[in-house]
């Protein structure tokens, strides 16, 4: 049985829809399955890290970006390359901290939240919050350990999706224990 | 022209994939061991290459060669690192290393939630389709030259 050939770095196009569907579907049954919102969050934020960890790889193979050599120019790839890449959207960055050490990405639409309108029994729910657990997990694959947080939501009323991203500390490259 | 061998290591030091083509001599340590002096040595000269450098460094260490073979460097800013020793013929290779992380690790292993991370790479499609990829390059000559 053989695989297809090789796409190369095309993208393969596809419905939104189903994309934002299949969000939906997935948020729908973690609800069922962890009856408490704050659990569903954790979730989301676990399953986008084991997610982050591995799209870093795809990111780097097809956009051919170098390391990057401080926060505010992975700011700008996360921003113009990377949601360009995998969300078709481009958010802006804003409100740096005095300490160049936090920055906020405000989406002006957010491709997850199509369609969709939170309950009032999920009012502490984070919807998306998938993506904070991505941004964490690609970045620390790249020696950067950060927070990512949803402070404005467009689903919870506010006008904009805001993520605040913090740096935490570099996390530096360990010699394998054990060298004989 | 040919290609000797090549190495697939993660940030971590595992190696997640040896194959050889044309190897007429071991390195008399076994294998585990000589992984981990390749990782060491490539550690040390990565870091050795960036403090020592008289100007801004570009793109770090790339390759080193003896009499006999050259070796050849790829790393990625998430500490995937490939290499490759082939012989004196062969010029710089980095597109070729670039697509064995790209094309094939990317695609294959990255990109399979079967294939877990963070260990030597089982995926059969995998050790194939590179088996084929190396075959297939200009500088590789079925025999060793």
């Amino acid at each position: 049985m053989s695989r297809q050939a090789n796409r190369g770095t095309e993208s393969k196009k596809m419905s939104s829809e189903l994309f934002t569907l299949t969000y939906g579907a997935l948020v729908t049954q973690l609800c069922k399955d962890y009856e408490n919102d704050e659990d569903v969050n954790k979730q989301l934020d676990k399953m986008g890290y084991n997610i982050g960890v591995r799209l870093i790889e795809d990111f780097l193979a097809r956009s051919n970006v170098g390391k990057c050599h401080d926060f505010r120019e992975t700011a700008d790839v996360i921003a113009k390359v990377a949601f360009k890449m995998y969300l078709g959207i481009t958010p802006s960055i804003t409100n740096w901290s005095p300490a160049g050490d936090e920055f906020s990405l405000i989406l002006e639409n957010n491709p997850l939240v199509d369609f969709v309108e939170l309950p009032d029994n999920h009012s502490s729910l984070i919807y998306s919050n998938l993506l904070c657990g991505v941004l964490r997990g690609a970045l620390e694959m790249v020696q950067m350990a950060v927070e990512a947080k949803f402070v404005q939501d467009t689903l919870k009323g506010d006008g904009v999706t805001e993520i605040r991203m913090r740096f935490i500390r570099r996390i530096e490259d360990n010699l394998p224990v054990g060298e004989e | 022209m040919t290609v000797h061998n090549l190495y697939l290591f993660d940030r971590n030091g595992v190696c997640l994939h040896y194959s050889e083509w044309h190897r007429k001599k071991q390195a008399g340590i076994p294998k585990e061991e000589e992984f981990k002096l390749m990782y060491g040595m490539l550690f040390s000269i990565r870091s050795f290459v960036s403090k020592m450098s008289p100007l801004d460094m570009k793109d770090g260490f790339l390759a080193f060669q003896t009499s006999r073979y050259k070796l050849h460097y790829y790393e990625t800013p998430t500490g995937i690192k490939v290499v490759m020793n082939t012989d004196l013929g062969v010029g710089p290779i980095r597109d070729v290393l670039h697509h064995i992380y790209s094309a094939l690790y990317v695609e294959l292993v990255v990109k399979n939630p079967l294939c877990p991370l963070g260990q030597t790479v089982q995926s059969e499609l995998f050790r194939s389709r590179l088996d084929s990829y190396i075959r297939s390059l200009p500088f590789f000559s079925a025999r060793a030259g």
